[in-house]
């Protein structure tokens, strides 16, 4: 043994499963006597509703329940979902009922829920429902949603306003003041949804004997869903089992709490049957939480030299119908602001606004993205003003090297003073330049624009706030057969955590990886945990798994000094034993040990030791909250005549710090990097002005496919981060968070010769033709 | 809604069962056969998850009804691997390259390639990108895929 784990790049052990369609994810879970919903969902934005007959549905045969608000059970806490996170800042708080009682407030609300012996029949019933609609007038379009005369998304509100944050750093005032020149410039921002390939899912089983309840549910964060039920349901945790077993991708979406969890959960308990419901593509549209517009109006205070003093403005951001995942994309958005930048006076202020839309919730990366955006357009914007080459505008105003630990004098939505504890932003920069040959293009694109050829190139640098706490711990356990047992709070939809995870052990206790085995996502595993949401896991567990197994190592290294009858200081770990330093054939193994820790043996533990098992338990996370950051470059050439866009290469350099896993890294940063690409190029969310969603399906709403894609180039630089001992930084969106600026100014730079300035995202082909016809009009 | 009687070879076995007209394949392969590596994602025919191999023909389960495909020979992605158990190039390929995440996209984008690669292994980056142009992945960026499918391809060229 004695084989370096951590930094390598080891294979995935969950692959072997997956590839051979031994998966098991939400739908493929099958119990005895299961039965299956279906929800009738609104069919209008907004409306008063009444439901004038069940009996059709509940007639049908195979049926078992209809549910209705009017139905759901008298012992729940509320039949409104509780806030999953409370804020006192949040001025009118709107959840949905768990099944809409009076008003519905978007196309996909849920009405009615009907259980049967077959998912057929369940979406038969629900056609026999009949449901009387009254029509409220809409509230669609954010901007016009948020004046104070807009129809209301929610009639019992005064406006649809739910909360107003702001972020402030120095005195803009007497920057605006002091600066040579200012410009403003205002952007709309539409991210699309989840489209994890895999919809959300739940199953309940109730067990009437034990009085327990397993739900399966295919989330980002069993312990959320576990308390949000335990709350909702008005029992006790103890009661509940969440599992997330496979997950089909996750991508933010998958981290909240959904009224399905609560009624699934409620309908095997009321049929004391296990009850199923996989949503279907059509309901992951209008029923799962998206990220959609933001509307970014900015005011830019700077020197001629470059230097950018002051930034002030105003975000509306589109909250959708309710506020269940709480206020986490709005304070997102405002949080990481002014970027990587050294910029000592910003102040942004922010709605959320209700409207009759499907509600929002982070997206892979959160406000993040968008923070980023904005900052990297005021970057373009201002260098195209002054003529400064966006590169050296960046350099100009990067934070430096001899600036770390940099304040920029902001607060963490966590209340934590933020601090970017280490990098090197422009060696960064610098060597995405290198790696793009960024002078070269520069020379390539003007010979091009001479042939009638439009190329573009597009710079983005990024900071992301990663790790966060409080913890995720890990027990590492070995038990009489000598593997080794690693439990975890943390899920996983296909970062290849169990693995990273083996890794850290392997390497601590020098054991071969296939002796490892992870058990991960399930409450009845692990006492505590929070989720795979904000590129957290890998810090969080790779520390509290270095340290548990660091705890095993000590705990077996003693009780062996007792067996062996040497000093701990003549003793190593080595290929799991215990060996004597001089002599590696004296040695007792990592299963002997934990036989003799085991219950079966002598009736007492040996003296020295407190606690059963050859294991530990650790929740070590990050002293405060690593900043991952990267510089990227994209390529596109713009065909100006069909206003289509081709990419043509796209450069990324990546510092997370110590890198666990380079091979999974990459995975991640490649990933991120596509889902940014169908932000700024495909994906929109289109309702038309009566709220009907009108982008339902994949022929309509489009996603990135590998015939667009570029090949992605990615380097990594390793600042560790002093936040924790293994220097350990996150990696899971440092992909998407620059990737759509870097697009935007690369398309933007092609449309120079027009004058172009791309005002929103994604830049379809219409658009593109849009900005060229405006130019060519302007200029005749 | 007439129940149907329905055969067919499915990875070598005979499959056999009653399935109601509407029934896709799809949901007959992972219901009634009880194989549950094939994938829904979308369920109107563009995501390919679901894809699998009748006859010889790339195919998305969840736009053929299970009595088309009766008396049909179907391969899924469980009957993808080699009889004795080790795995196919393609999966191996996938493993190597890190071409899967969260693994739902998995079986159709490697039922598709197995389709492709088997009319004529040697092909080109743009030609494996367009012929995974109709199977999506969020997770991976495409990368590592046709990674895999280039590795895959040079090992059943030398077949």
């Amino acid at each position: 043994m004695g084989v370096r784990q951590i930094g390598a790049r080891v294979q995935r052990v969950e692959d072997d499963n997956l590839i051979r369609g031994n998966g098991k994810y939400l739908d493929d879970i099958q119990l005895p006597n299961m039965t299956h919903a279906a929800f009738l969902r609104s069919s209008m934005a907004h409306a008063n509703i009444s439901i004038t007959d069940i009996s059709q549905a509940q007639e049908l045969p195979g049926v078992y329940a209809v549910f209705t608000y009017d139905s759901l059970p008298s012992s729940l806490a509320s039949k409104t979902q509780l806030q999953t996170y409370p804020a006192p800042i949040i001025k009118q708080d709107a959840c949905p009922d768990l099944l809409a009682s009076k008003e519905v407030a978007h196309v996909g609300q849920a009405i009615a829920m009907v259980v049967a012996s077959s998912r057929h029949i369940a979406e038969d019933a629900c056609e026999l429902i009949q449901i009387n609609y009254s029509p409220l007038p809409v509230a669609v379009d954010v901007v016009a949603a948020a004046k104070p005369d807009s129809p209301l998304a929610h009639s019992h509100f005064k406006d649809n306003i739910a909360a107003s944050l702001e972020t402030k750093i120095g005195d803009v005032d007497t920057a605006f003041a002091d600066c040579d020149d200012t410009l403003k410039l205002t952007f709309k921002q539409h991210r699309g949804g989840c489209h994890a390939m895999e919809c959300r899912g739940v199953l309940g089983d109730w067990q009437q004997q034990l009085g327990e309840l397993t739900l399966y549910s295919s989330t980002q964060c069993p312990y959320l869903v576990r308390r949000m039920v335990s709350r909702q349901l008005n029992c006790p945790e103890s009661s509940i089992r969440v599992v997330a077993p496979d997950v089909g991708g996750g991508f933010g979406p998958k981290a909240g709490f959904y009224p399905e969890e609560a009624l699934i959960a409620i309908a095997s308990k009321e049929l004391r049957k296990p009850v199923k419901w996989a949503e279907d593509r059509k309901e992951h549209f209008t029923a799962t939480n998206q990220q959609r517009d933001q509307i970014w109006e900015l005011e830019v205070g700077f020197k001629n030299t470059g230097e950018i003093t002051a930034i002030k403005g105003h975000v509306t951001h589109d909250s959708g119908a309710f506020l269940n995942y709480g206020l986490l994309l709005s304070a997102t958005t405002l949080m990481p602001l002014p970027g990587p930048y050294k910029i000592k006076n910003l102040h942004v202020t922010l709605d959320t606004v209700y409207t009759n839309t499907v509600s929002t919730s982070p997206v892979r990366g959160a406000g993040r993205p968008n923070a980023a955006f904005a900052m990297d357009r005021v970057m373009d914007t201002v260098a195209r003003r002054l003529s400064i080459d966006p590169a050296d505008m960046r350099q100009i105003n990067l934070v430096k090297n001899e600036d770390f630990p940099y304040q920029p004098g902001s607060k963490h939505r966590n209340g934590s003073i933020m601090t970017y504890d280490s990098g090197d932003y422009t060696g960064m920069l610098d060597m995405v330049k290198d790696m793009a040959d960024y002078d070269g293009f520069r020379k390539e694109q003007k010979e091009a624009r001479e042939k009638g050829k439009y190329l573009g190139i597009g710079l983005a640098c990024f900071i992301e706030d990663t790790g966060m706490g409080p913890y995720e711990g890990v027990n590492v356990r070995v038990d009489v057969s000598g593997n080794i047992i690693a439990s975890t709070g943390a899920a996983s939809q296909g970062q290849g955590h169990s693995t990273v995870i083996s890794q850290v052990i392997a390497e601590m206790l020098d054991i071969d990886i296939s002796k490892i085995r992870v058990e991960s996502g399930d409450t009845g595993k692990f006492p505590h945990g929070v989720g795979a949401i904000g590129s957290r896991v890998g810090v969080n567990v790779g520390l509290a798994a270095n340290d548990a197994a660091g705890q095993v190592k000590l705990k077996a290294i003693k009780l062996a000094s007792m067996v062996l009858d040497k000093t701990e200081d003549e003793l190593e770990l080595l290929d799991g034993a215990v060996r004597v330093r001089s002599d590696s054939n004296q040695y007792v193994t990592l299963a002997d040990l934990a036989l003799q820790l085991s219950p079966a043996v002598a009736g007492k533990l040996p003296d020295g030791f407190e606690t059963a098992g050859l294991e530990a338990i650790s929740y070590l996370s990050t002293d405060y909250m690593p900043h991952s950051s990267g510089a990227n470059i994209a390529k596109v050439e713009v065909d100006i005549v069909t206003g289509g866009i081709k990419i043509l290469d796209y450069y990324v350099v990546h510092d997370c710090g110590r890198i666990l896993n380079p091979m999974i890294v990459d995975g991640q940063i490649i990933g991120g990097v596509v889902h940014g690409i169908g932000n700024a190029m495909f994906e929109q969310m289109v309702y038309d002005d009566a709220g009907n969603p009108m982008t339902t399906n994949y022929g309509d709403y489009l996603l990135p496919l590998a015939s667009e894609m570029p090949e992605i180039h990615v380097a990594h630089i390793e600042t560790p981060s002093p936040a924790n001992p293994m220097g350990l930084k996150g990696a899971g969106e440092g992909g998407t968070i620059p990737a759509i600026g870097a697009m935007i100014n690369a398309i933007e730079d092609a449309l120079t010769p027009f004058d172009a300035y791309v005002a929103q995202y994604p830049v379809t082909p219409e658009y593109v033709l849009d900005l060229v016809d405006t130019a060519k009009i302007a200029a005749e | 809604m007439q129940d149907q009687q329905i055969e067919m070879q499915v990875n070598g076995k005979p499959v056999s069962g009653v399935a109601e007209s509407r029934t896709h394949l799809g949901d007959f392969l992972r219901q009634t056969a009880g194989l549950t590596g094939t994938h829904l994602g979308c369920e109107h025919g563009v995501c390919g998850a679901c894809t699998v191999i009748v006859n010889g023909d790339a195919v998305r389960s969840c736009l053929m009804l299970a009595v088309q495909a009766n008396n049909c020979e179907v391969t899924t992605i469980e009957g993808i691997a080699e009889e004795d158990g080790s795995l196919h190039p393609l999966q191996e390929a996938f493993q190597n390259n890190h071409a899967l995440q969260c693994g739902f996209c998995t079986a159709g984008m490697i039922t598709s390639l197995y389709a492709f690669l088997s009319e004529n292994p040697s092909r080109s980056d743009e030609e494996i990108r367009e012929a995974i142009s109709g199977n999506i992945c969020r997770c991976t960026g495409y990368q590592g895929i046709v990674l895999a499918a280039k590795e895959a391809a040079e090992k059943l060229a030398k077949r």
